[in-house]
């Protein structure tokens, strides 16, 4: 039986959760680091997702519909950006007024477009790369040959490098720890905060957008608490790109064991506690205190 | 010799308050320039308005001779100007390098270039004999080092010009010695250094020339040769001031307050007190001198209550009080001014009548069964304020909106007013201007002559030394030496304070 739970489909579907946790909790990090708080997220991946469909569905081109994904992401972090760093309100609340913003917004337009409430039409997937050596198993072949996957792996591996290695992500550290310090060196606080803040627009849109390919289509409310779920695997790995990304892992694989035991006549109450039980667990043993950059969430006035 | 900076006619205006009014400022190259006044004159202002952190309303600046704007610090940095504010600028989870470099870093294909960006600060810090860990995070080391990392960042970026903003509050005698050295250093290199202070010892010991600010204008400028410290501090209050504390020999009584063997070992294990005992009589000021987090603040918690030692005893009158909470060890006769005003001295947003009795609240004489007296409080708040001086002299007005000055006479008119035998007094006078210290001080040694038994804590020497009879130097949570009376150097305490010199301190024990 454990054969059976951990085979090669038992990867690809834990792979497969993991990309949209993975990306947008990469765009906590950049958003954090930066010093905004980052609950909008949830709202970005919907917005993103239904970005995707529409934008793959009216031209047939699911490449335009990538870039629309992260058009939709990006444009919603910049309400997110102008009400957090311009209009210095409270970041939660913008955060929350965002998600709350997204779900009505999709399921409005969702119902012109597509004359239903709950889902659109079917779009095509992303093409596939074909990647020779790995051709003989199916499952991974069609993994690893999506785009998005290689993509989110280049940068996750990138991201430790920029947040941690280069000019970028030194102003953008101390922008987030001390934007008052920051300023006495003539760093813009603001254009950095907006830097953190798109990206992980971006980002978080690509999370949605991935959501959508895999699905093939938009249905009503599809982030489902991922944003959520995101922020907290960013706490875990401690605002760094590589524990970030290995905490995504572990609530993927945590979810994949979940559906794959749904067949093993346990009882399902049970075995739909498994990801959380996993995530508070982790969250209790193994990692030590988390501590956020100090500036986080609090916004940064010049003249006081 | 030329003028280095010339701030002409500086006008600027903060909602309400006049911050400069009219000033003007000339320093020449390549001296060192001292720039003195109370809290609140305009000093920071100024000198911020210089960086670009502000923009003035009227008036010129101009730097080597040349007219500027300077519009943001990236600008003052370009002209060569390099500002040391009296809150760090550092990010603390950042190493000493990337500290250094911020802002103005070298980049090699992307990522930021180690090797040459260390070679080059390597040699800097050679030079000025300025040295720092580059690789310790800077929330690793200690404040001297802090200020070394600040003024190297100003160097880095080529300052020629560097502005210090009461550099010395956070030294320690030694480490103030180091730093006027390396004042003096980069002056013989041909860089020109403004020092904000409020301490006139230093003013005296480096500068060339001073000016004195106050209320916003300038007062004075004069040759530092040509001056002391008498007519300076009369410049900055704007009235005759006593510089030394006047104060007849003490006459101790018995011992009241009584602290045995007593250790505390806080929640990391470490142990901050070990086998602390000391005690103190009717009549005297014990001053306990000490670099911060030697574990005064600890043996002050542990006394007031609000700790619970891990052993030993601590009796007022010989009774024991450890155990008690802080409103019962109130009860037993202590008053406490604690280190921190904001913290826990008042509640910030509350008028002056409502802090005057903070802790007092629910004696019979200012409340019955159901309500507050009002009638009672405000006359409390009215006599309070007469007898120190509290200004605004209006009970209603709101704490936040007072100097910290007055904040802190709100708080030493509360504590005293409870007439308690026992006075623990911890830093009494950080952040109080010279016209304030000269008021606390006084009020502190009447209450000596009236027979109270007061423990005075302070980070500064010279209160130590003026106000106290016995002094005990703590240092890494014990003890290591308590003097018979004040008649000592400040080097020799220093040397205590630091636990450099081992051999003395184990000849004490």
């Amino acid at each position: 039986m454990i054969s059976q739970i951990f085979s090669l489909a038992f990867l690809a579907q834990t792979i497969r959760i993991t990309v949209p946790y993975a990306l947008a909790s990469l765009g906590g990090v950049y958003s954090e680091r930066g010093g905004v708080t980052n609950i909008a997220l949830e709202g970005i991946i919907l917005n993103g997702a239904f970005s995707a469909t529409v934008g793959t569905y009216y031209t047939g081109n699911p490449l335009i519909g990538v870039l629309c994904g992260i058009a939709g992401g990006l444009l919603t972090a910049l309400i997110h950006a102008v009400v957090s760093i311009n209009i210095k309100a409270d970041q939660i609340i913008s955060g929350i007024a965002i998600n709350l913003f997204a779900v009505g917004i999709t399921k409005f337009v969702l119902e012109i477009l597509f004359h239903s409430s709950s889902n659109s039409d079917r779009i095509p997937g992303l093409p596939h790369i074909k990647l020779g050596f790995i051709e003989q198993s199916p499952d991974i072949a069609r993994l690893f040959g999506n785009p998005l996957v290689l993509f989110t792996i280049l940068i996750i591996v990138a991201s430790q490098f920029i947040i941690f290695k280069t000019r970028f992500g030194l102003r953008l550290r101390a922008v987030g720890e001390n934007p008052e310090a920051a300023d006495t060196v003539g760093i813009s606080v603001t254009l950095y905060r907006y830097y953190g803040v798109l990206i992980s627009g971006a980002l978080a849109g690509l999370a949605g957008t991935w959501l959508a390919f895999d699905q093939h289509s938009f249905t009503d409310g599809m982030s489902a608490g991922r944003g959520y779920i995101a922020l907290a695997a960013m706490i875990v790995g401690k605002w760094n790109p590589l524990g970030a990304a290995a905490a995504c892992l572990l609530f993927g694989f945590a979810e994949s064991l979940q559906i794959q035991l749904q067949g093993a006549g346990l009882p399902t109450q049970f075995i739909q506690m498994i990801p959380y039980v996993v995530t508070i667990i982790v969250l209790a043993g193994f990692i030590g205190k988390a501590v956020a950059p100090a500036a986080d969430g609090v916004p940064y006035e010049k003249e006081k | 010799m030329p003028y280095a900076i010339e701030l002409l006619n500086i006008t600027k205006r903060f909602a309400r308050t006049v911050a400069n009014d009219d000033v003007t400022l000339k320093v020449l190259a390549g001296s060192i320039h001292a720039l003195v006044g109370e809290n609140g004159a305009g000093k920071t202002t100024l000198m911020e308005t210089l960086y670009g952190l502000y923009q003035p309303d009227a008036g010129a600046i101009r730097i080597h001779e040349k007219e500027v704007t300077i519009k943001s610090p990236h600008d003052s940095i370009k002209l060569g100007i390099g500002m040391v504010h009296q809150h760090f600028m550092l990010v603390p989870p950042l190493t000493v390098l990337e500290n250094i470099v911020l802002g103005a870093e070298t980049t090699k294909n992307f990522f930021i270039d180690l090797k040459k960006t260390t070679a080059e600060i390597s040699e800097l810090a050679e030079k000025f004999s300025l040295n720092v860990p580059l690789t310790e995070k800077v929330e690793n080391v200690g404040v001297g080092i802090q200020q070394r990392v600040e003024i190297l960042k100003a160097i880095y970026r080529k300052a020629d010009i560097l502005v210090l903003d009461e550099p010395t509050a956070v030294l320690t005698p030694q480490e103030t010695v180091q730093l006027f050295k390396i004042l003096a250093e980069l002056k013989e290199q041909g860089k020109t250094i403004v020092l904000i202070t409020h301490k006139l010892n230093e003013v005296m010991a480096i500068s060339d020339h001073v000016s004195v600010m106050r209320k916003g204008k300038i007062v004075g400028h004069l040759e530092t040769p040509k001056t002391n410290p008498q007519e300076i501090a009369q410049l900055m209050v704007g009235r005759p001031v006593l510089l030394r504390v006047e104060k007849s020999e003490h006459k101790a009584g018995a011992p009241v307050l009584g602290v045995k063997e007593l250790t505390y070992v806080d929640r990391r294990g470490v142990e901050a007190l070990k086998s602390v005992s000391l005690d103190v009589a009717s009549g005297e000021i014990l001053g306990i001198a000490g670099v911060e987090g030697n574990g005064q603040s600890q043996l002050v918690e542990c006394i007031t209550g609000l700790i619970r030692p891990t052993s030993g005893s601590i009796t007022i009158n010989g009774v024991e009080i450890v155990g008690l909470n802080a409103r019962e060890v109130f009860a037993r006769g202590l008053a406490h001014v604690p280190e921190d005003r904001i913290k826990r001295g008042l509640v910030i947003d509350l008028s002056i009548k409502e802090n005057l009795i903070l802790s007092l609240q629910a004696l019979p004489q200012f409340s019955s069964r159901l309500s507050m007296k009002r009638a009672e409080i405000t006359s409390n708040a009215e006599l309070l304020i007469q007898k120190y001086d509290v200004r605004p002299p209006d009970p209603n007005a709101i704490t936040r909106g007072l100097s910290g000055g007055n904040q802190q006479k709100v708080i030493i008119a509360r504590e005293l007013s409870r007439n308690a035998e026992v006075i623990i007094a911890s830093q009494p006078t950080r952040g109080v201007d010279i016209g304030g210290i000269e008021f606390i001080h006084r009020t502190l040694v009447t209450a000596r002559d009236s027979g109270k038994a007061i423990l005075l804590v302070s980070a500064d020497l010279n209160e130590i030394l003026s106000l106290s009879d016995r002094i005990a130097v703590m240092y890494s949570g014990r003890i290591v030496k308590i003097f018979p009376d004040n008649k000592v150097e400040e080097s020799e305490l220093g040397l205590y304070m630091t636990g450099s010199n081992q051999e003395l301190i184990r000849e004490a024990k």
